[in-house]
């Protein structure tokens, strides 16, 4: 069976350059990059080598570079570690769990949290952060790209307001690595967060950027790796692999890929739209990052649609997924307000470099088909007032 | 080679349901595994009374697991499906309702009604599977003679859930398979074994899926104490048949028909003329509880309505059956007759112990399955 894969937020593949970089450092370079013999400097110049490319790809110094285990940790490392209790954190509704969940476990412990809302396309008002300062906040969390509607969010403007009142600034780049040119220096962020595998390097390595003279608290206790940063033998292989993808993204974008994918983005979520109806994009008067859609059909479950898409070859993501794997109502479109059955009834398309024109073709076709065997199916769709259908 | 239908599996992780699916993959359907996430066994963790951890309980992590590495191991595509809303709405908050009315319900019916069979059917349908198969001990089979779909007690008569599958329409049990109908468990066991599942030997559940512990009274404070509301005040009366005060009670959702402990009358209060008391009937009304003797607890009759049947399509004439008015209740014959647009009188035999209100009661003619009704 032909399998179309369309969930690039959730996980990219390795690209096969980058694969061929990590090679020779799970066999005969597999040294540890704090030993003092020459397979360890052979492994430490890897690794700085690597740091050297992300620091290019951010637009920082290298020294400025944590190497962590992924986005997760580096949005921990961020807001664990650079506040304190007693300190005013803000951040947004619509963030990633790893950004929400370590938010609610900071305000049990002594942080005074603020999850500022979006507008109905997604978006946070940078007037809502500077309305929100107040003397005892140290840091503000808002990221550069939504992960579920691709929704751009104005950390620039959000940069300015910090830095205008002194106060510390974390961007979560996880979903905007490798869509959009990433420079610390325009954003105005103190700690940046980016994840290897969204931009085909692989699973479990991750970067925080934390600015010169920005004081972190670590998470982890143990050696002096990444300068008391972050304890832990370095993931080798993983930082390698890393490091070329960032180095591979920063030429993508300098030579203009995420145009052509934005036209074959557009060109399925026009007609897809235009196909089955009663159907639109979130998000999408607001500026996205190129690769994602965000889809509502009415008058059927995404639940059943994401399997039947799945048993037809298209790997498409709803909601996201709880601990068991079943969808949970999704927090970024309840955020934007969106009803709760459209909210349901909404899946995630998102591309990456390797998606083909034919690729979109296939979700061209089989979409519609299956969008159309669950209305028949549904009673809902029968009975459905003609109001609704044009209400969006 | 025409296209092997394609059938979704009504996966539980556990031996059941898994040694189901490793049968109908060998015998060549396409199989999709399925489960339905019921509930969150975390949303009332740590409340007075319930446990802390969720470890092997319905709709845990661990038999998602299970059930995963049973897909793997098969080779077939596995979902959870989140049902958890409609499971809350259509066996929960009744659940919560019977008790506090006075009555005992028997949630897993309810279940099998609403979510294993209807919204079940229903997801299969939209994925592209007509029929479903689940690990229940039952048999379904077409009667032409009838043109009726005949649902059937199973070969283990220890295993027998037809009490709890009454409410099946025709639709639904002609798309239904039984596999395990004509097994026994051991033999179901062995077959796991001999398909190589690793759960092989993973203990039977028996309580109520969403009430760990088995203790309805704490789930109900704790579910209660989740949605910001408390249990409602149905504190009253003790009560004599005779309608004598013999006592106080602190709430209704505390009895059950034919409960004998937990009065609060002492031991020499739980005695008249030398035999113990029992609870005769709730008064929801009046929040009144009726107590009275093992003699008064009989019944010669019990009324039922909700009806469905299953072998007929009405209830025309007076018809002997064998009732079952609970799960583990050996049945006892008695003649049915109608009593109302949707109620059924069944007059017994040999007068029944603890007839309870909320209760299913299923009528059977051998081994089908006649219909059934919810006690009044």
């Amino acid at each position: 069976m032909r399998r179309v894969y369309m969930d690039a937020n959730a996980t990219t593949p390795l690209l096969p350059e980058v694969f061929e970089a990590m090679r020779p450092y799970y066999t005969e370079r597999f040294g540890n990059a704090s030993s003092v013999h020459s397979f360890g400097q052979q492994a430490r110049g890897a690794v700085e080598q690597a740091r050297m490319a992300v620091a290019a790809f951010l637009h920082c110094r290298p020294a400025e570079i944590v190497f962590t285990s992924g986005g997760t940790e580096s949005d921990n490392l961020a807001l664990f570690g650079a506040t304190k209790p007693g300190d005013h954190l803000i951040t947004t509704q619509i963030e990633h769990h790893a950004v929400i969940h370590a938010a609610e476990r900071l305000a049990q412990c002594g942080r005074e949290v603020t999850f500022l809302p979006v507008n109905a396309e997604g978006a946070v008002d940078p007037e809502d952060v500077r309305q929100a300062i107040q003397p005892n906040t140290r840091l503000i969390s808002v990221m550069m790209a939504n992960n579920e509607t691709g929704a751009m969010q104005p950390v620039a403007e959000i940069g300015a307001i910090a830095a205008e009142a002194g106060v510390q600034f974390h961007t979560d780049a996880v979903q905007a690595a490798g869509k959009l040119p990433l420079d610390v220096e325009n954003i105005g962020c103190h700690l940046l967060s980016i994840s290897g595998h969204k931009i085909h390097a692989p699973q479990g390595i991750g970067v925080l950027f934390v600015r010169k003279d920005t004081k972190i608290e670590p998470l982890f206790y143990g050696g002096t790796h990444e300068r008391q940063r972050r304890a832990g033998t370095e993931n080798l292989a993983g930082i390698v692999g890393l490091g070329k993808a960032a180095e591979l993204a920063r030429k993508g974008i300098e030579e203009g890929v995420p145009k052509n994918l934005s036209a074959l983005r557009d060109r399925m979520e026009r007609e897809i739209v235009e196909r089955v109806g009663d159907a639109g994009a979130h998000s999408q008067q607001a500026a996205r990052v190129w690769n994602t859609t965000n889809l509502w059909f009415d008058h059927l479950e995404g639940e059943a649609l994401v399997i039947s898409l799945d048993l037809k070859g298209l790997a498409v993501s709803g909601g996201s997924a709880c601990a068991s794997g079943a969808s949970e109502p999704s927090h970024v479109l309840t955020a934007m307000r969106v009803p709760a059955a459209r909210a349901r009834a909404s899946l995630r398309f998102s591309l990456s470099k390797m998606t083909t024109a034919e690729d979109v073709d296939f979700a061209v076709e089989i979409v519609p088909k299956a969008v159309a065997k669950l209305r028949e199916l549904s009673p809902h769709y029968a009975n459905r007032s003609p109001v609704a259908s044009v209400s969006s | 080679m025409s296209t092997p239908e394609t059938i979704a599996v009504a996966m539980s992780g556990g031996v059941d349901s898994s040694t189901v699916a490793a049968m109908l993959k060998s015998e060549g359907y396409n199989l999709v595994g399925l489960t339905l996430q019921l509930w969150n066994q975390r949303r009332l963790a740590g409340r007075p009374g319930m446990p802390e951890t969720t470890e092997g309980r319905c709709c845990s992590l661990d038999d998602v697991y299970d059930a995963r590495r049973v897909s793997e191991h098969l080779g077939i595509p596995y979902y959870v499906v989140n049902q958890q809303d409609r499971f809350e709405q259509d066996v929960v908050q009744p659940f919560v309702r019977e008790y506090l009315s006075g009555r005992t319900p028997v949630p897993c019916t309810l279940c099998n009604n609403h979510l294993k069979f209807a919204q079940l059917l229903d997801t299969a349908r939209q994925i592209g599977a007509d029929r479903i198969a689940t690990g229940h001990y039952a048999r379904n089979e077409y009667d032409p003679a009838r043109n009726r779909w005949i649902l059937k007690r199973p070969a283990d008569a220890s295993k027998d859930q037809t009490y709890f599958l009454f409410g099946l329409t025709q639709e639904q049990l002609s798309r239904t398979l039984f596999p395990l109908g004509n097994y026994r468990k051991p033999d179901v066991r062995a077959l796991a074994q001999e398909q190589g599942l690793a759960l092989a030997n993973k203990p039977d559940s028996q309580e109520i899926c969403f009430i760990p512990g088995g203790d309805y009274k704490v789930f109900l404070d704790a579910y209660l104490a989740d949605r910001g509301e408390s249990i409602p005040d149905t504190s009253g009366e003790l009560v004599t048949t005779s309608g004598e005060v013999v006592g106080q009670h602190q709430g209704i959702h505390n009895f059950t028909v034919g409960q004998r402990k937990g009065l609060g009358l002492g031991s020499a209060g739980n005695v008249t003329a030398g035999s113990p008391l029992y609870v005769i009937g709730i008064n929801g009304a009046e929040k009144k509880v009726v107590v009275g003797s093992s003699e008064e607890l009989v019944s010669k009759s019990l009324r039922a309505n909700r009806l469905n049947w299953i072998a007929i399509p009405s209830l025309e004439a007076k018809l002997r059956v064998e009732v079952k008015i609970r799960h583990r209740h050996e049945p006892a014959w008695a003649t049915l007759a109608m009593s109302g647009e949707d109620e059924v009188t069944a007059i017994f035999d040999e007068p029944q112990r603890a007839v309870t209100p909320g209760q299913a009661a299923v009528f059977y003619n051998g081994e089908e399955v006649v219909g059934g009704g919810w006690i009044l």
